[in-house]
């Protein structure tokens, strides 16, 4: 019994760590203040200052297309990288696997600077086609790290048969590999999708004039005074996706947890 | 979990549509790509220009001259107009990087700028081609008065050990060699190896007692009582005295910088004449106006300052400082390659201390 | 079996180009101008530029802050770990979500947080103040910085070892126990070295980004702590010096290729043991 309190307070110290800056945030969208550092008293009046602000909604469009696009496109070609993969002999997989990793393991400043520089001497303009292809990059390992282990699981004697049973390449793909594989697909795009979402310093180092996401617009913003339009706006973000999860895990426990399996 | 993933993707698939609305809102005039100091003008004057002239704004901020310099030398983006400071306009005259201005495209700055202003830009921009001043200002201490004994006037209150881990330092290289260059009685503009040498030992001096090296976030702390000392542009004095009333700015005796950002074109500016419409509609009276009561800095704009109505701020001392009064006034000049390199090593050493 | 082939080739080659182009040809560029001088000739003065006094203080300072962190996370998220996956084994994907969950709020905003919440006059302080505790005088300290590292990095630890502590059979823990073990034998006969493939990738998730951050110190360490991120960061955005920035960032490669073996070692399959 003192065991499983002490485990509850640990558990629950821990969480208080991971959430305490969350709910300071939170409760600074709603300081009347203009500066971070005096309480102004309770006001919604940044929630409606949100919504007149052109360059946060922007900045807003920005991360969500660029996060959207970004872990898509990372999502087909990582799940396209698996299929050959996992075609190919042992060493030469070794090796292709090695350099998949090379954006996940690797620092973020190295992966940010040799994008710089690989742009830069491609004459490419900075903008956000720069931003969508080192998005696009960096989000692969992760497809390829979700998929990856389901490829593995499936038969392959399934989908031979398929072929002997008259069915093209891509159509046995399709219903035979594809349902296999699926969760595998869809946790490495929401994990793709996190990625692109919360990521800086990639962004930081091949950004453009004018395109800015919610990282680097509150980077910029940090040195002046963070406007609390933008904290109206995390707190709008982090209550949404907390409905999410708690409608999920509303649903039917087998369910979702067969898809985990 | 599968649900929340659907879900997830479903609710992008949702956002994507209204993505592609917001980027698509470019005016029928074509652009300009404006590259400013962060919070630097008022929002709104962008809007009143892109209402009135059609012309879309694509604006962005630098933090430092510093920042500012690299991107605008690799040109990964093109920018039309940006506004750096006199001795960063001086390094990019003297590497080719900045267009003549036309200056029959931009009546008002002639019109309404002080003939002091034009002046005192010559340091830079001998001939004055290419730039029309913005800004201006000095550099200072802003101090608490609660939380400081006295009165201060001079850069040795940054070296009392009454006031450790309560001092805000300037973290950029030229501002805080500024300082205590000027503590030993050097110039600011100083390449002598001795003199930086001995600049650099008094930073490291001062390094244990300094709270935090920040460029714009001294304005919050200040306001929010964090620190007693902060090395401040003159252009925040007024905004952070209206926020909290203990605040004080003062020019210390030794001697400071005074500078002036101006808007200058870039050599390769895809959009030139735009950019030019763009600085001749910030040199009218109104508009810098707006910008001067939203961001507090001096205005070079006579016509400008002779609009502001509360008499205080008009004819503050803050504000509009009577130089002639003292002494060690000094205005940046770029000293070259080597000397950079000179001073970026040096202010490395007192940063990893 | 021929045609099979030629898919397979048409399949990789969009992949193989994409990684020659945006993985291997930009740390190629790293790699050239850190070996490079101004001129373009080659000179190995950018990366022996490590050793000079500021950078080397730098990286050991680095190094010491991160490995600090690391291990840190490591004593914090094993219990942790523990506890949750001995809970309730339907709620899986809920503990995932959990730990992500507040990365949907912005890592900046996050980090910006703790400096609210830990300066002087900071949220933390004021509640030490009304309890009558002293005062926590942690901000631009190391320790700020270390507590900013282990803040963001906790869940990188966190999920592989849960993760592979959930994949243990019980059977065979059940096992352990039936042949004499007690509670601390089967753990550290059974339990941990079952572990040890999800500790190594929590150790390499948490030790590569906290050795190369340049954001969390710049935040929370009041610029007055240099480590060797802040150093290239500046190289490229202010100094303009790619050579000094490529050449540092090829020494800092080193120490990530160490990890990189490490974790390949242990994870045989190529797996990763991340979600």
């Amino acid at each position: 019994m003192i065991k499983t309190t002490a485990q509850k307070i640990y558990v629950g110290l821990i969480f208080l760590f991971l959430y305490a800056p969350i709910l300071t945030l939170i409760l600074l969208s709603f300081n009347a203040s203009r500066t971070r550092a005096k309480w102004g008293g309770f006001s919604l009046k940044w929630y409606a200052a949100l919504f007149q602000n052109r360059e946060i909604i922007q900045a807003l469009w920005n991360t969500l297309f660029i996060a959207f696009v970004a872990s898509l496109a990372a999502t087909v070609i990582g799940t396209v990288a698996c299929i050959a993969i996992n075609g190919m002999g042992r060493r030469k997989r070794a090796v292709v696997m090695g350099i998949t990793n090379i954006p996940m393991l690797d620092a973020e400043i190295v992966t940010g600077i040799s994008l710089m520089l690989l742009f830069i001497s491609l004459g490419l303009k900075f903008g956000l086609g720069t931003i969508l292809l080192s998005h696009i990059t960096f989000c692969i390992p992760y497809v390829v790290l979700s998929v990856m282990p389901r490829m593995k699981q499936t038969d392959a004697s399934v989908y031979e048969a398929a072929l002997d049973l008259g069915a093209s390449p891509v159509l046995a793909f399709f219903k035979v590999v594809f349902p296999d594989i699926l969760p595998g697909v869809l946790s490495g795009c929401l994990m793709a999708f996190t990625m692109s979402l919360d990521d800086f310093i990639i962004t930081h180092f091949t950004k453009g004039a004018g395109v800015d996401t919610l990282s680097t617009k509150i980077y910029t913003e940090v040195k002046k005074g963070i406007k609390p339009e933008m904290y109206a706006l995390s707190t709008i973000i982090f209550v949404i996706v907390l409905l999410l999860l708690f409608l999920v895990n509303k649903s039917p426990r087998e369910k979702s947890d067969a898809a985990i399996k | 979990m599968k649900k929340a993933l659907s879900m997830a993707c479903l609710s992008a698939a949702l956002l994507l549509p209204l993505t592609g609305c917001g980027n698509s809102s470019s005016g029928g005039n074509g652009e300009v790509i404006v590259y400013n100091w962060g919070e630097y003008l008022d929002p709104e004057t962008l809007e009143l220009f892109e209402e009135e002239t059609g012309i879309k704004v694509i604006y962005d901020e630098f933090e430092t001259n510093e920042i500012m310099y690299p991107k605008v030398e690799t040109g990964a983006t093109e920018y039309d107009v940006i506004c750096p400071s006199d001795y960063m306009i001086q390094k990019l005259i003297e590497n080719d990087l900045l267009a003549e201005l036309n200056f029959d495209n931009i009546p008002n700055a002639k019109a309404n700028i002080g003939s002091q202003y034009w002046d005192q830009s010559k340091e830079f921009d001998p001939e004055n081609k290419y730039s029309v001043p913005y800004c201006w200002g000095t550099v200072g201490i802003l101090y608490n008065k609660t939380m400081v004994d006295g009165s201060i006037d001079s850069w040795e209150v940054l070296w009392d050990e009454k006031y450790a881990d309560s001092i805000l330092m300037q973290d950029s290289v030229r501002d805080a060699f500024m300082v205590s260059l000027k503590l030993n009685g050097h110039s600011m503009n100083s390449t002598d190896a001795d003199e930086l040498e001995a600049a650099k030992n008094s930073l490291i001096e001062q390094k244990p007692l300094v709270q935090a090296y920040v460029v714009d976030q001294v304005r919050d702390k200040m306001i929010g009582n964090e620190a007693a000392i902060g090395v401040i542009y003159s252009g925040e004095a007024i905004y952070t005295q209206r926020e909290n009333p203990d605040l004080e700015y003062v020019i210390p005796k030794e001697g400071t910088n005074v500078w002036i950002d101006s808007w200058v074109i870039t050599r390769n500016a895809p959009n030139k004449e735009n950019a030019e419409k763009f600085i001749d509609f910030m040199c009218r009276p109104e508009i810098a106006l707006k910008n001067f009561e939203y961001i507090t800095y001096s205005t070079p704009n006579d016509a400008a300052r002779a609009l502001i109505e509360e008499e205080d701020i008009r004819n503050s001392s803050i504000a509009f400082p009577d130089l002639s009064q003292y002494s060690g006034l000094e205005t940046f000049r770029y000293l070259g390659e080597d000397a950079d390199q000179m001073y970026n090593n040096l202010w490395k050493e007192v940063k990893s201390q | 079996m021929k045609n099979n082939k030629i898919t397979g080739r048409l399949l990789s080659a969009p992949y193989l180009l994409w990684e020659t182009v945006f993985i291997l040809i930009p740390l190629g560029m790293v790699f050239y101008f850190g070996l490079t001088d101004r001129t373009g000739a080659f000179t190995l003065e950018n990366v022996l530029a490590m050793m000079s006094a500021e950078h080397a203080k730098a990286l050991w300072l680095s190094i010491g802050l991160s490995l600090a962190s690391t291990l840190i996370c490591f004593l914090l998220a094993y219990p942790l770990s523990m506890i949750l996956a001995h809970m309730n084994v339907n709620q899986h994907s809920f503990i995932v979500l959990i730990f992500i969950l507040p990365m949907w709020m912005n890592f900046l905003l996050r980090t910006l947080a703790w400096q609210t919440l830990l300066e002087k006059n900071g949220v933390i302080n004021h509640i030490l103040e009304f309890l009558h505790m002293p005062s926590l005088n942690i901000i631009n300290t190391p320790a700020a910085i270390i507590l900013g590292m282990v803040y963001n990095f906790l869940p990188f630890m966190v999920l592989p070892v849960y993760n592979s502590l959930v994949k243990i059979d019980p059977n065979v823990v059940n096992a352990a126990r039936d042949l004499g073990a007690n509670e601390l034998q089967t753990f550290i006969k059974i339990t941990f070295p079952l572990t040890l493939p999800g500790v190594i990738s929590g150790i390499t998730m948490v030790f590569v980004p906290a050795l190369t951050t340049f954001v969390i110190s710049k935040l929370l360490g009041g610029s007055k702590i240099l480590l060797i991120g802040n150093v290239i960061e500046e190289e490229f955005t202010q100094a303009g010096n790619w050579h000094l920035g490529s050449g540092l960032s090829i020494v800092l490669m080193i120490f990530i290729i160490f990890n990189m073996v490490i974790s390949a070692i242990f994870d045989k399959n190529g797996e990763g043991n991340m979600l």
